[in-house]
């Protein structure tokens, strides 16, 4: 009985071809990346000019999906480290979905960064010439060291799996049967190779958490160690962090759905999953949601002349629009929505994922521009067009092909390796049929 | 090429620093295959060598000194030594007319639309009177843009000057976010230089030629101050508003009129602005007051 149980559960969590749909998805991803590929030609080519970004807005929308990303990497350490090491056991078939989430995004944050770079060839100065002393620098050491840490997150976790696909020989073909064998041929299930594998992973579960803590706290001290009104807030680690979990956390709703109605996971990603992690959505929705308080209320209570302008910007301004979208999407809406049972249903908690994950993008977007746009000295003695923002279509391409990219490493993730940990849910499902 | 250029260009350097004691008069410029083929007239001149020697040297070898070749960037990064320099801007002579911008704008070759100095019409609140108030960098003794800087492409210099390397910065404008007086700008597309002066080798002190992707700024002119000369929005300015000076010697001027850096400061209540940032600016503002000129915003006429 045990034994037939293991082999559907191998059967149902084996990696599957693309189908119909799967090819379409794929080609239009690849479709995006290769506009913003070539919208980055153009830019190399022609400089940062072809961007809407001047001397007063000299970050947008690369910056903010830098910090999206960065944002949305954040939760690989929540659902495999902080679950795990509360022991908490329900998120195990989501633990591989959050660290690919995690892997793709920190590393598309690193690319966006290069892309914002107004000459990226001379990247290696940053290694030549580094200076300790400069927060670009502390965010380019603990974002290295959180890929590297994640990959791992996602390699160790892998070892008994692929040793089950090696077996598989005829499905997996020539290519992946090769790559299988790469990754893991010398994994023989041994007792002690999972007792220094489950050690690593616990040593590696409690390092992420503060590295993780680092590479957003850091990011908000890109802005937090300026003067600017709307940066200058020793709030802004924490509202970071908070943010980042938050989307995180909405980016994980969306995967699971899509997962679970794709390859027909619903015995695995079960509706009890999105109850749970609607709950945990909810919870983080109103933890975003204090520090957003702190951040807008407390300045606004007071108008200092140069916050006033900003503030007013956001509330009631050119901004506003976008603003109040933010606001509610990314955080009052989800809530409404999660904290009925009726909401924490896989389509209902879906689309309330939808709109955290598009929220929290304008939500940095908002965080970025603006303040800039509001100066101590008044914008003066600069051609028109630099008083304003609005991205241009190669901002666009760049940014929507970076986004594509990264869905792309996810969907050739799942296409590739099993996007639900096998072996750890047979071992799940054994004690569960023990106890 | 690059570097038999740039030998040469120390060489002319280190000779020239000590014939730039010596007098000027008629005559080419100075090149060594040349010197050969001056005759002595016999009229000996007196003269003070760089050592505090005096020195007699023949007339006929008296040469103008020609254009100062700038400093390597090495020697750029450390400053003048013994120097402190700040600046001082009296904003009762101010009228906007600009010409310390267009001069700046010239010498530099910034890209048309851009400006590294900007005069601001200024109004601390409504019933307070306008005024005009000119910014350069601020040159701080605290300087954000530096401190943020990844890769050590803005420094700032013994001498109290803030300077980029165009050729190591990365572009990344985090400098431009921590400059509170938005006094930096950036090279967005290829700067439209004419190829003679785009083909130079870049000088930190003279900041030419701009690079594309590079972060610009003012830079207190220090190839003019090495020379002894005066940075270019002081000398254009035809109302004296712009004071250039060393605080150590404590003493400033506008090419016409030379003051006490410190008595001017203290007999016209002297300020920097954004005191509170802690940035500690080399820039001295005058205020507004006894002013030579009402102010007129011909650009909001025109807006108008």
């Amino acid at each position: 009985m045990e034994k037939l149980a293991e082999n559907k559960i191998i059967e149902d969590l084996l990696p599957q071809k693309f189908g119909k749909q799967g090819q379409i998805w794929v080609i239009s991803l690849l479709a995006v990346c290769a506009l913003g590929f070539y919208a980055y030609c153009r830019q190399l080519y022609y400089g940062l000019e072809v961007t809407a970004l001047r001397d007063y807005a000299s970050w947008g929308i690369y910056i903010s999906n830098f910090v999206f990303f960065v944002a949305i990497s954040l939760v690989g350490s929540l659902i495999t480290a902080v679950l795990r090491l509360t022991d908490v056991h329900w998120s195990t078939p989501l633990t591989r979905i959050a660290e690919i989430i995690a892997v793709s995004a920190i590393s598309f944050a690193g690319l966006i960064i290069i892309v914002d770079m107004g000459r990226p060839d001379r990247f290696y100065n940053l290694f030549t010439h580094g200076r300790l002393q400069s927060p670009i620098i502390w965010d380019v050491i603990v974002i290295t060291t959180y890929l590297f840490i994640s990959l791992l997150l996602l390699y160790f976790p892998l070892l008994p799996d692929l040793k089950i696909m090696i077996g598989y020989k005829e499905r997996n073909g020539k290519y992946l049967q090769k790559l299988y064998e790469f990754l893991g041929s010398f994994w023989k299930n041994k007792p002690e190779q999972f007792k220094i594998t489950d050690k690593a992973i616990n040593i590696l579960s409690v390092t992420i958490i503060p590295v993780a803590f680092a590479i957003h706290t850091v990011t908000s001290w890109l802005f937090a160690t300026t003067y600017r009104p709307g940066w200058d807030s020793t709030n802004f680690g924490a509202y970071f962090i908070s943010g980042a979990f938050l989307v995180g956390a909405g980016g994980v709703l969306i995967a699971m759905y899509v997962f679970r109605t794709h390859y027909k996971l619903e015995k695995y990603i079960t509706d009890d999953h999105f109850n749970k992690m609607g709950k945990i959505v909810v919870l983080l929705a109103l933890v975003y949601l204090y520090f957003n308080i702190n951040e807008f209320l407390v300045p606004a209570f007071k108008m200092k002349k140069a916050e006033e302008e900003h503030l007013m910007g956001l509330f009631t301004g050119e901004f506003s629009p976008i603003f109040w979208f933010a606001i509610s999407a990314s955080m009052l809406v989800p809530i409404l929505i999660l904290v009925t049972k009726k909401g924490r249903t896989p389509k209902w908690a879906f689309f309330a994922g939808i709109l955290v994950v598009v929220g929290s993008w304008f939500k940095r977007f908002l965080i970025v521009t603006p303040t800039l746009l509001h100066p101590f000295l008044p914008m003066h003695d600069v051609p028109k067009n630099y008083m304003h923002y609005f991205p241009t279509w190669e901002e666009w391409a760049i940014a929507g092909g970076s986004l594509a990219g990264a869905l792309l490493v996810i969907t050739f993730f799942a296409r590739i390796f099993p996007i639900i940990p096998i072996h750890e849910t047979i071992i799940e499902t054994e004690s569960h049929e023990k106890a | 090429m690059n570097t038999k250029e740039n030998s040469r260009r120390e060489f002319l350097a280190t000779t020239l620093l000590a014939g730039a004691a010596l007098a000027g008069c008629g005559g080419n410029p100075f090149t060594p295959d040349e010197v050969t083929d001056v005759k002595p007239s016999g009229e000996m001149v007196k003269l003070l060598s760089v050592d505090g020697e005096i020195i007699e040297v023949d007339k006929a070898f008296l040469k103008p000194v020609p254009e100062m070749p700038p400093v390597p960037n090495s020697e750029a990064r450390v400053g003048i030594p013994g120097k402190k320099f700040a600046m001082v801007i009296d904003l009762s002579r101010c009228k906007s007319v600009k010409k310390c911008q267009s001069a700046c704008n010239h010498m530099h070759h910034i890209h048309p639309g851009q400006n590294w100095i900007k005069v601001y019409p200024m109004q601390e609140s409504e019933k307070t009177a306008p005024y005009w108030q000119p910014t350069t960098c601020m040159h701080c003794d605290e300087p954000p843009c530096v401190k943020v800087c990844p890769v050590d492409a803005t420094f700032k210099r013994k001498d109290g000057i803030v300077l980029i390397d165009s050729d190591r910065c990365v572009g990344c404008r985090f400098c431009m976010a921590a400059c509170p007086y938005s006094s930096r700008v950036f090279n967005w597309e290829e700067p439209q230089i004419e190829k003679e002066i785009a083909d130079k080798p870049y000088s930190c002190e003279t900041s030419v030629p701009q690079k594309k992707g590079t972060v610009g700024k003012c830079d207190f002119c220090p190839d003019m101050v090495r020379q002894g000369g005066l940075p270019h929005c002081v000398s254009a300015c035809p109302n004296g508003v712009f004071f250039f000076g060393d605080i150590l010697e404590d003493s400033v001027t506008n090419g016409s009129e030379t003051f006490r850096f410190s008595e001017l400061i203290k007999d016209k209540s002297g300020y920097r602005l954004m005191e509170d940032l802690g940035t500690k600016p080399s820039v001295y503002y005058l205020p507004p007051v006894n002013r030579n000129f009402p102010f007129e915003n011909s650009e909001e006429k025109e807006k108008a």
